[in-house]
């Protein structure tokens, strides 16, 4: 009988030590999908960022280089440069990229370094119990806003596709989530298309993924998916911002 | 300059010969911030890196470019990075990280005037950041201290063989006056960046086991065996790699021991025999780590006392004393916050030390 569904050559078969309901897995296992694919497992070299993600090593067999928190893209950009053959990705949280990171990634986009970001957006800070992350939305509670993140004092969730796109140097911006069957097939569209663009040369690609975090917003996985769906959408929509492709 | 000729003499600037010396040693990623006085570096990189089918980026900040080191380090490649006390600051999370990946990299500070913005002429002041470590954990850098710009050229082939060796960050460590003056030099060292293998680099696992660099050890008990491990890495560097300049110690009275800039000054005086009636002996230590304790505890055994002379409130001399442990009394004379102690200062405090020298049984 054929099997119709395995685990990735990629993916190492271990018990992962993500929560029960996050989309750390989801999201590693469409990568080693993609890897495999394409067939690049042993062209491919990822960074895994300070985080919940940092042990991503465990999960996917492939040359991965850990990275100081919020510099995967410097890091990833001195192994793009030694080996401009190979598909260099780093995988990064809101925590990692958008607050700490944040100089980091709008100065590789801009260079149009020839990588590709997975940036999964959790809206919060997994690794360190709950605390507000730039992604939090407003009035979201959580360990640092425990009345609910505040405009006034905390200012509005930064939006990092939005930023990004008008980032001179990037080539492929999108969001996705990985709520549904439907949005996990497009998330996993949309990584592809992220390694397509650099393995054809175009430049900076980066993919956000909308992600559940059930542990530390205090919900179910159904209700997580939810608030997914329902409430950070309205904040962050899914879709495509910039792609070279049809840019001309 | 475009090439290099081995046989031909250069009038460059301290800066200029440590980039240059990078590229002759094999350094084809360079990544730099711009920070006075080491300017010159960058500006010749950008030069020279694309002639050499290099990269060298300007980038945005200095956290970028340790990092940027971190990747091609990890890449395999030979990479470098410069920048200056303010500069090095903030690069010391990225050496610590490093250091515990057990990375090869050369990091140059040629130091300026500090605490905080400071100013940009010559300092010693980063010796304790330089040597004990600098940042979180317990690593080392080994650490080169040149005191001309021939010897900032081969020290800087030198540093990347050593990290290579070792799989450890080098650090040049100079000052405004060694990278801003000009001096003739020669580019006339072999290296053969090549003939140390790096199968533990990220280079895409096809015919191998994959390679993973990283310093996390979650695991009760993991931790403290990688850090046994580095340790054992240092205590052989300590027993292998110790290097420093010893003139006139033989029969003197009295040993100064100075590093770089104040050991240029210090040679000054020797040479020209300007205290006549005084034995004077120069310990110039050209690793700062490893540190040259043992001969300076064998001098201390034979001379009246020893005089440290630095461009900073008194740091390198806490390990002249620590090495001397009490064997003869152990001075100090410095400067700071960019002040250059003149031959004239030194040989006063010199005289000043010698006719009391029964009387002084604790250190000053």
């Amino acid at each position: 009988m054929e099997a119709v569904y395995k685990t990735p050559d990629t993916m190492i078969d271990t018990p992962t030590h993500y929560c029960p309901g996050c989309g750390h897995g989801i999201i590693q296992r469409l990568i080693a999908e993609i890897i495999d694919e394409k067939n690049i497992k042993g062209k491919t070299i990822g960074i895994a960022p300070v985080g919940c993600a940092v042990l991503a090593y465990n999960y996917l067999d492939i040359d991965m280089c850990e990275a100081a928190h919020g510099r995967p893209p410097a890091v990833a950009t001195g192994i793009k440069r030694v080996h401009p053959d190979k598909i260099v990705f780093s995988y990064q949280g809101d925590g990692d990229l958008a607050a700490i990171g944040l100089s980091e990634i709008i100065h590789t986009a801009n260079r149009s370094e020839n990588i590709t970001v997975i940036f999964v957006n959790n809206a919060v800070y997994g690794m360190t119990n709950g605390q507000m992350a730039p992604t939090t939305l407003l009035n979201q509670k959580t360990l640092t806003t425990p009345q609910g993140r505040s405009e006034q004092c905390d200012g509005p969730p930064l939006r990092i596709c939005e930023l990004l796109s008008v980032v001179g140097g990037s080539r492929f911006i999108a969001r996705a989530s990985v709520t549904s069957p439907k949005n996990i097939i497009n998330t996993k569209q949309l990584i592809e298309k992220g390694f397509k663009t650099q393995i054809q040369e175009k430049g900076f690609s980066l993919i956000e993924v909308l992600s559940p975090c059930p542990v530390y917003w205090r919900m179910s996985s159904v209700e997580s998916i939810k608030f997914i769906d329902d409430e950070m959408t309205k904040t962050f929509p899914l879709g495509v911002f910039k792609d070279w492709e049809s840019q001309n | 300059m475009t090439s290099t000729d081995e046989n031909k003499k250069y009038l460059l600037t301290g800066n200029e010969a440590c980039a240059e010396a990078a590229i002759q040693a094999g350094c084809r990623f360079y990544y730099g911030y711009p920070i006075t006085p080491q300017n010159e570096i960058l500006t010749h990189m950008a030069i020279r890196m694309p002639q050499v089918g290099g990269t060298s980026i300007q980038v945005e900040s200095e956290l970028a470019a340790i990092n940027m080191v971190h990747g091609s380090a990890a890449a395999g490649a030979r990479t470098m990075t410069s920048s200056s006390s303010p500069g090095i600051s903030l690069k010391q999370e990225g050496i610590s990280y490093l250091a515990g990946s057990e990375l090869p990299c050369v990091i140059v500070n040629i130091q300026r005037g500090g605490p905080g913005l400071g100013d940009i002429s010559p300092s010693q002041a980063d010796y304790f950041q330089a040597v004990k470590g600098g940042g979180h954990g317990d690593y080392h850098t080994i650490v080169l201290a040149p005191s001309s710009v021939q010897e900032t050229a081969d020290l800087v082939y030198d540093a990347f063989d050593l990290a290579d060796r070792y799989r450890n960050p080098v650090m040049i460590l100079g000052d405004a006056q060694l990278g801003q003056m000009m001096e003739s030099v020669v580019f006339n060292k072999k290296c053969e960046p090549d003939s140390f293998k790096k199968e533990w680099a990220l280079t895409g696992a096809t015919g191998r086991k994959r390679n993973i660099i990283k310093s996390f050890y979650p695991v009760q008990g993991e931790l403290e065996e990688f850090n046994a491990k580095l340790q054992e890495k240092y205590s052989l560097i300590k027993s292998k790699e110790v290097r420093y300049e010893e003139i006139n110690t033989e029969d003197a009275d009295i040993v100064v021991v100075a590093y770089g800039t104040c050991a240029r000054i210090c040679k000054e005086i020797l040479m020209k025999n300007k205290i006549p009636n005084i034995k004077i002996g120069l310990l110039r230590p050209i690793t700062l780590w490893p540190y040259p304790s043992q001969v300076i505890q064998e001098i201390a055994g034979k001379v009246q006392a020893i005089l440290t002379v630095e461009m900073s409130a008194g740091q390198m001399v806490e390990d002249v004393r620590l090495s001397v442990s009490g064997r003869c009394p152990v001075y100090f004379y410095g400067r700071t916050g960019g002040g250059i102690p003149s031959p004239k200062d030194i040989i006063r405090k010199i005289i000043e030390i010698i006719p009391v020298k029964e009387k002084a049984t604790c250190a000053t």
